[in-house]
């Protein structure tokens, strides 16, 4: 199949879920922590490059770890998750320095979709649409968690499980948004569409349909210039993320 | 252990209990991280009752009613009437206007109907309709308003209510018990209601617990809320209290 198409494939679906998921993320002021959980993933990018292997199977075990991390050290310490999570990043960014091959830093800290092959892109589509699907179950859920706990609570929602849930979306979203974007910018894919909506939305749907559809357009219009213009797909994707943010502050509702 | 199993656990053996009961607790005590919250308290509520719990910020009266609600873990007995619908409304919700949330989807968010929420805003006093309106441009007494409609969906029998007028100008204050005192007479309702506002506990309750981590008294508020049972309730702030009347 054609390359750009593949690579196309794998950017809008990426793209719109990392922004579905997005939402739940900036309502639980966790839109930084994508950040860091990018950052996390370079020392197994370096892995993945080092030895040959896909990049999004060399990143996810190391967010799964930074997870578990800041999940155990949430319920040890009670600091704030994006606090915490700024405490494990640093170790992986640092651990990757020490040993990731200079001449690949680029395809690890910003990404590379042009090279996608086919099983990739296959294994892409059916973890987002997964991811899809799940995220709408926990939505409601999440919301009124995030609204208060106790009342949460106090409609049998389990609070535990949905926030390991949570975690483990934003970790398999995290691992597959560096593969397009890159572990400098995958909170960004995330993060953006999010806010963007924001801005232009009155209600929930609005909102989470809102941050799908800006996240496939960024996508779609970053790979559009990469193929046009041979510069990066991963900052061109951001940029037009960003853009888009900046007409939505111009239309805030 | 979630709230639904806490009620039918606790509830179960509760046949025995006297018609017009609703609710009893025995010998409760609560320990939070090697604290002791609240020791050995025992009390009952009526049907039709408007029961204050009163005492000062950290006697534990939060603790209680999430208790109550099955949400912590705890020693002694609490039964609840048979099959009885509870609604809550917590003291405070820090996050809600960081999302772009209608009335409609907060009501939403406990599983209610577009019917249900219209007539129930209209029985918190709600003559416009609120429901497309973002919850996060919503004045602090409209918003606590929302906050008891969405305590009544699904018909409860008995409402919990943390402190109700948190954050709310005296206004506010007055509309929002006048309120309750107004659903309390349409809907039959049973009210537990926890504050450490003292004139709130002569307008609107029948009955009033006094906590300060150990139950310091109990019973009718005109008999006693006496000056000595005021001053071990509140120790040194008891002048402040008595002022306010």
């Amino acid at each position: 199949m054609n390359q750009f198409l593949l690579s196309l494939i794998v950017g809008i679906f990426v793209g719109g879920v990392a922004g579905y998921l997005g939402t739940l993320m900036l309502s639980k002021k966790m839109a930084l922590v994508a950040g860091p959980l990018g950052h996390l993933t370079l020392p197994g990018i370096a892995l993945a490059l080092i030895y040959g292997f896909d990049i999004s199977l060399g990143a996810f075990p190391f967010v799964i770890l930074g997870i578990v991390f800041i999940w155990l050290f949430e319920i040890r310490t009670k600091l704030p998750m994006e606090a915490l999570t700024a405490v494990v990043f640093a170790s992986g960014v640092a651990i990757a320095f020490l040993f990731l091959p200079i001449g690949q830093a680029e395809a690890a800290l910003v990404g590379d979709i042009s090279k996608v092959n086919l099983w990739e892109s296959a294994i892409s589509v059916v973890l987002t649409v997964s991811l899809f699907l799940i995220i709408t179950k926990i939505y409601p859920k999440m919301i009124l968690i995030n609204i208060s706990e106790d009342l949460a609570k106090s409609q049998a929602i389990n609070v535990k499980k949905c926030n390991l849930v949570y975690l483990i979306l934003i970790a398999v979203i995290v691992a597959l948004g560096v593969k397009i974007v890159g572990g400098l910018l995958t909170a960004a894919l995330a993060a953006i569409p999010a806010c963007s909506a924001r801005n232009l939305s009155r209600n929930i749907f609005q909102y989470a349909f809102g941050a799908t559809i800006i996240g496939i357009i960024s996508s779609s219009l970053g790979i559009f210039i990469f193929e046009l213009t041979g510069f990066p797909a991963g900052p061109l994707i951001i940029l037009a993320n960003a853009v888009i943010f900046l007409i939505s502050t111009i239309f805030k509702r | 252990m979630s709230i639904i199993n806490f009620l039918k656990n606790s509830t179960e053996d509760c046949n025995s209990m006297e018609n017009n009961l609703i609710l009893k607790v025995t010998d409760l005590s609560v320990e939070l991280e090697g604290e002791k919250i609240i020791n050995n308290l025992s009390f009952e509520v009526k049907s039709g009752d408007i029961l204050t719990i009163l005492g000062p910020n950290g006697a534990g009266k939060t603790v209680l009613l999430k208790t109550l609600l099955g949400l912590l873990p705890h020693k002694g007995e609490i039964k609840w009437k048979k099959n009885i619908r509870i609604g809550y409304v917590p003291q405070r919700l820090p996050f809600i206007k960081d999302v772009p949330l209608s009335v409609k989807d907060f009501l939403r968010l406990k599983k209610s109907f577009d019917k249900e929420m219209k007539e129930i805003l209209g029985s918190v006093g709600f003559k416009e309709n609120l429901l497309e309106k973002k919850v996060g441009d919503l004045s602090s007494g409209q918003f606590q308003r929302i906050l008891v409609a969405w305590s009544l969906i699904g018909n409860p029998q008995v409402l919990l209510f943390d402190e109700p007028t948190t954050g709310i100008d005296i206004e506010g204050e007055e509309t929002v018990y006048r309120l309750l005192v107004k659903l309390k007479e349409e809907r039959e309702l049973t009210i537990l209601l926890v504050t450490h506002d003292l004139s709130v506990v002569y307008t609107f309750s029948n009955y009033v617990i006094c906590l300060n981590k150990q139950p310091i008294c109990r019973g009718f508020p005109q008999e006693i809320l006496t000056p000595e049972n005021l001053q071990k309730l509140y120790g040194a702030e008891v002048k402040y209290y008595r002022h306010t009347h």
